[in-house]
C-alpha cells in the first residue's frame, strides 16, 4: 500500500515538474509549484514527517505560492522564449544529476538503523525528550531546546529576509518618488 | 474581490477557524506536530486570505504595517532575550533548566517562550512581505520615463 502511495505522488511529481518546464504562462506555473509543495507535503507524511510535512504545505503550497503571485503583479505573467541554445544548460544539470545519484550510492540503505545519523545524538535526543524536557513531541524539544541556538539563527534569517524585501520594494518606491521630485 | 459574494462569505467563514488553527498549532506544539514556524506562517495566511479579499487597505488597517513591522523585530528579541534570561539565572545562553525550581517547568517555560517568539516572527515577516508586494505599484519598462 506503502509502495503504491509513493509510486503514485512520485508520478505526479514528476509530471508537475515536466509541465512547469514546459509551460509558458507563469501564472500556470505558479499554481503548479503549489501542487509540486502539496505533493511533497504528501510524500513527508508517508515518511512519518509530520512536521516537515506541515510546514512543506504552509510554507511550499499556501504563502509561496500568494508571495509568487505578488510578484507576478509586479513583472508580467509570461515567461520570454529562451534566446540561446540551450544545450549547454541541459548538459551541465545533467551532469550534475548523474554526480548527485552518484553519490546517493555511496549513503546507507533507507530507514537502516545502525546509520551513523541514528546513533550520533538521535538516541540522547529521543530518550531525554522524556526524560530531560518531559515534551512528547521529540521535533519540538530538539528544535527549542537542544538545538535551540540553530532555531535562533534560523528565526534571525526570517527577521532579515523581511527586511531584506522591505529595503528592496520601499527603497525603489522611494527612489522613484525622488524621480517625479527631479522631474518636477 | 469585494462584490463577490462567495467569496467573501467564504472567506470571513474560514478566517477565524484559520486563525483558530493557528493557535492550536501554536501551544499544542509541544505534544503533537507544529511549533512556532508552522503556526506563524497559518496565522500570516489567514490575514493575507484576509487582505486578498478584501483588499490591501483594509488589510493595513486591521494589521498596521509599522505595527507589523516593530512586533518582527520584537519575536526575535524575545527569544535573544529568552537566552539572556537562562544567563543571568546562572545557567548558560539558553539553557532553560534555570528558568524554574524544576527543571523540567524550565524547560517547558523556556520552549513555551521561544516558540512564542518563533510565532511572532515568522508571522510578522511574512505579513510585512506580503504587504510590501501588495503596496508595489507594476513597475513599467524604463523607456516611457525618458
Amino acid at each position: 500500500m506503502e509502495l503504491f502511495v509513493n509510486i503514485t505522488l512520485f508520478t505526479f511529481l514528476l509530471v508537475t515538474a515536466l509541465m512547469i518546464i514546459r509551460l509558458r504562462d507563469l501564472f500556470a506555473v505558479v499554481m503548479l509549484s503549489g501542487v509540486f509543495s502539496l505533493l511533497s507535503a504528501g510524500l513527508f507524511v508517508a515518511l512519518d514527517a509530520v512536521d516537515v510535512a506541515f510546514t512543506e504545505a504552509a510554507v511550499g503550497a499556501g504563502i509561496t505560492t500568494v508571495l509568487f503571485l505578488g510578484a507576478l503583479r509586479l513583472t508580467g505573467a509570461v515567461e520570454k522564449p529562451p534566446r540561446e541554445s540551450q544545450f549547454v544548460p541541459l548538459a551541465v544539470m545533467t551532469g550534475l544529476a548523474a554526480i548527485l545519484i552518484y553519490g546517493t550510492m555511496d549513503m546507507p540503505p533507507f530507514g537502516l538503523a545502525a546509520a551513523p545519523i541514528h546513533l550520533h545524538v538521535a538516541p540522547q535526543y529521543i530518550s531525554g525528550a522524556e526524560t530531560q524536557i518531559g515534551i512528547p513531541n521529540v521535533v519540538s524539544a530538539v528544535l527549542a531546546s537542544y538545538r535551540g541556538f540553530d532555531t535562533l539563527g534560523e528565526t534571525g534569517v526570517i527577521f532579515t529576509a523581511g527586511i531584506g524585501v522591505i529595503l528592496l520594494l520601499r527603497a525603489g518606491r522611494h527612489t522613484r518618488r525622488q524621480h517625479k521630485g527631479d522631474a518636477a | 474581490m469585494k462584490q463577490h459574494l462567495i467569496v467573501r462569505i467564504g472567506a470571513k467563514l474560514l478566517i477565524p477557524p484559520i486563525m483558530l488553527i493557528a493557535l492550536y498549532v501554536q501551544f499544542h506544539g509541544d505534544f503533537g506536530p507544529g511549533g512556532g514556524f508552522q503556526a506563524g506562517v497559518i496565522f500570516a495566511a489567514a490575514l493575507i486570505l484576509y487582505g486578498l479579499v478584501f483588499g490591501s487597505a483594509e488589510l493595513c488597517r486591521v494589521a498596521p504595517p509599522h505595527i507589523i513591522l516593530k512586533l518582527m523585530a520584537a519575536g526575535w528579541l524575545i527569544y535573544i532575550g529568552a537566552g539572556f534570561i537562562g544567563l543571568g539565572l546562572g545557567g548558560g545562553y539558553l539553557n532553560y533548566n534555570v528558568l524554574s525550581i524544576n527543571p523540567m517547568t524550565g524547560q517547558h517555560l523556556g520552549i513555551f517562550l521561544v516558540e512564542l517568539a518563533v510565532g511572532i516572527t515568522v508571522a510578522s515577516a511574512m505579513l510585512v512581505i506580503y504587504q510590501c508586494f501588495a503596496a508595489h505599484q507594476r513597475v513599467e519598462p524604463a523607456d516611457d520615463e525618458g
